[in-house]
């Protein structure tokens, strides 16, 4: 198993310290062209989580080649890249102009691109033919059918699939205006847990690739779960804005809720929350 | 990367409408005035920002205005519980100025006690506050010269009597801030924005920094007046 961090939850050029102590860093979104991004306010807490509209700010492709990829290199920590787009075009075409890093992550829940099967396997495809890189394609549960959309992606020639990306939500102040300027975010956070799980598990099954799970993971524990649907790998989002020193802890809490569950080790859990010898399946 | 450590409340007392609570200081650093920490907020997922308001030996006293529910959790800790901090983040003011006047509106108080203390204690301070309940507060910075609404804290800033500007370091509500860089082009002001992180991971915290989009966290919270805009053209 590797941790990672979740795109847009931790800068490795900020807090190199943090990105050191996981096993992979993934970038946040990279688009064709710089973006400013949304205007604040930007983030708002819920009961169970937190919503986001950050509006995929970046420094865009060029500026990321040349300044920050360079840099992040020098960390020392596997580089995964994550790729955003308007059409498959340009998703393709920086993925041609990526080397000499761990992994592309197709960050497929962008604006203007819709989820669809068809169409997030056109992206894929397109990426598909543009570099030999492992790469990942990232969804949201938004989908009302994740495993076809994870079955689409895999006949394109996805290597993985990273799972899961927000949900939409909104949430209103004391005076019922929205709390973020956008009007609506990303949500995640504990909320998304089980929602995630869900997707893992139908992913899992559907096509066998491995999975970065990811969605609400604070814990040991909850890595432990994400594993045991299925997922490969576990990526920490939200928990990292409450504690940069989540890594080394869910790592350390991880081997106790291997022994508390009777698991011999982090990998030796990947699946075993099958679906019990019913026959039946819990897909769906 | 910030020192994070889990620390015991070491007392809780309110200043007016408003709780000064102290922890112990262990590993943690008081920084430089104005520097910040992202406190654990009992019960909520994310921490909030507090400027250091005070460093007794042995401790470190965050001044809280109650007005949300992470506020009010903190300012509900009572000694003997323990909450998580991490610091000291962003950067402080900078105490290489002349002529100091500190400069101060409602809850913004806050960092003006380490700050005059770390200024060796002589400069003049200029307090502003809504009400003569929350004035109460000025009790933190004894000498301050205080108003209350409707006289604004703006008011008391006027050349001395030799006719010199002053080098202001404030710390208030935006408006008061942007009408102090109209008045001061030179100020330091330490800005506020909502911040999840503390140290540059969400973008959540942007603030229009030398005309762009900036994390307030790793550029501020201190910025000079003259990366902000000193006022915001009213909203048609
Ligand atoms: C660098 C920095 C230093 C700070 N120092 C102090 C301090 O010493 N003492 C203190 O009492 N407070 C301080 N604050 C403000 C404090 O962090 C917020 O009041 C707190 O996060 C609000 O959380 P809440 O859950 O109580 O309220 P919420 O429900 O989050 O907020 C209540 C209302 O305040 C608004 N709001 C929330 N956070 C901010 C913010 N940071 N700036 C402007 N408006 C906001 C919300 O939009 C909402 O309308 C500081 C903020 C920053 C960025
Ligand atoms: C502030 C913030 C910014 C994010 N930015 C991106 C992004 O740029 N690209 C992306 O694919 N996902 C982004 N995400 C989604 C996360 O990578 C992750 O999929 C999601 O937050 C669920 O995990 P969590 O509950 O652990 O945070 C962002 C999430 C947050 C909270
Ligand atoms: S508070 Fe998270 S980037 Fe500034």
């Amino acid at each position: 198993m590797r941790l990672l961090n979740a795109s847009g939850c931790l800068d490795a050029l900020a807090a190199p310290e943090v990105a050191r102590e996981l096993d992979g860093f993934v970038t946040k979104t990279v688009t064709p062209l710089p973006r400013e991004g949304a205007a604040p306010p930007r983030i708002a807490e819920t009961a169970h989580g937190m919503l986001n509209a950050i509006g995929l700010a970046n420094p865009g492709r060029e500026r990321f080649l040349a300044d920050h990829l360079p840099r992040l290199r020098e960390l020392g920590v596997p580089v995964w890249v994550s790729v955003g787009g308007f059409c498959a075009d340009d998703y393709a075409e920086t993925c041609s102009r990526l080397t000499d890093i761990e992994a592309v992550e197709l960050n497929l829940s962008c604006p203007n691109v819709d989820e669809a099967a068809d169409s997030a396997a056109e992206i894929v495809a397109a990426c598909r033919s543009a570099t030999p890189l492992p790469l990942y394609a990232k969804l949201s549960a938004a989908h009302p059918d994740i495993a076809e959309v994870a079955r689409a992606v895999a006949a394109a020639g996805a290597d993985g699939l990273s799972l899961v990306n927000t949900l939409r939500g909104t949430a209103l102040d004391k005076q019922l205006r929205p709390m973020l300027a956008r009007g609506s975010g990303g949500y995640s956070g504990p909320a998304l847990k089980p929602v995630a799980l869900h997707a893992v598990r139908v992913c899992a099954e559907a096509t066998g690739l491995p999975i970065v799970g990811m969605g609400g993971v604070a814990s040991g524990r909850d890595a432990l779960e994400f594993l045991a649907c299925g997922a490969r790998d576990v990526a920490l989002g939200t928990v990292l804005f409450s504690d940069p020193g989540a890594p080394a802890r869910v790592r350390s809490e991880l081997a106790a809720a291997c022994a508390d569950a009777g698991v011999a080790s982090p990998d030796d859990a990947v699946g075993i929350a099958k679906t019990p010898e019913t026959g039946e399946k819990i897909t769906a | 990367m910030p020192n994070a450590a889990r620390l015991s409340v070491t007392g809780s007392e309110r200043v007016g409408p408003y709780t000064l609570v102290r922890v112990e200081r262990r590993g943690i650093e008081p920084g430089a005035a104005g520097q910040f920490f992202m406190l654990e907020a009992p019960g909520r997922l994310l921490p909030r920002p507090f400027s250091l308001c005070i460093a007794p030996p042995g401790e470190l006293g965050f001044l809280v205005d109650p007005i949300g529910p992470g506020t009010e959790a903190i300012a509900a800790l009572a000694p003997g519980d323990e909450i998580g901090v991490l610091g000291p983040l962003g950067n402080g003011y900078r105490l290489d100025v002349e002529r100091p006047l500190l400069v101060g509106g409602g809850i913004g108080i806050a960092p003006l006690p380490y700050l005059l203390e770390q200024l060796g204690g002589s400069a003049p301070v200029a307090l502003g506050f809504r009400s003569a309940e929350h004035a109460e507060a000025a009790s933190l910075l004894p000498g301050a010269e205080v108003v209350v609404d409707p006289v604004l804290v703006t008011e008391l800033i006027e050349p001395d009597s030799a006719g010199r500007d002053w080098d202001v370091l404030a710390c208030g509500p935006e408006p008061m801030l942007r009408a102090v860089a109209a008045l001061c082009p030179t100020a330091q002001l330490a800005w506020e924005a909502p911040m999840a992180c503390g140290y540059g991971a969400c973008y959540g915290c942007v603030v229009e920094i030398d005309s762009a989009l900036k994390r307030l966290c790793l550029e501020g919270p201190v910025l000079d007046a003259s990366r902000v805009r000193p006022q915001v053209e009213a909203v048609a």
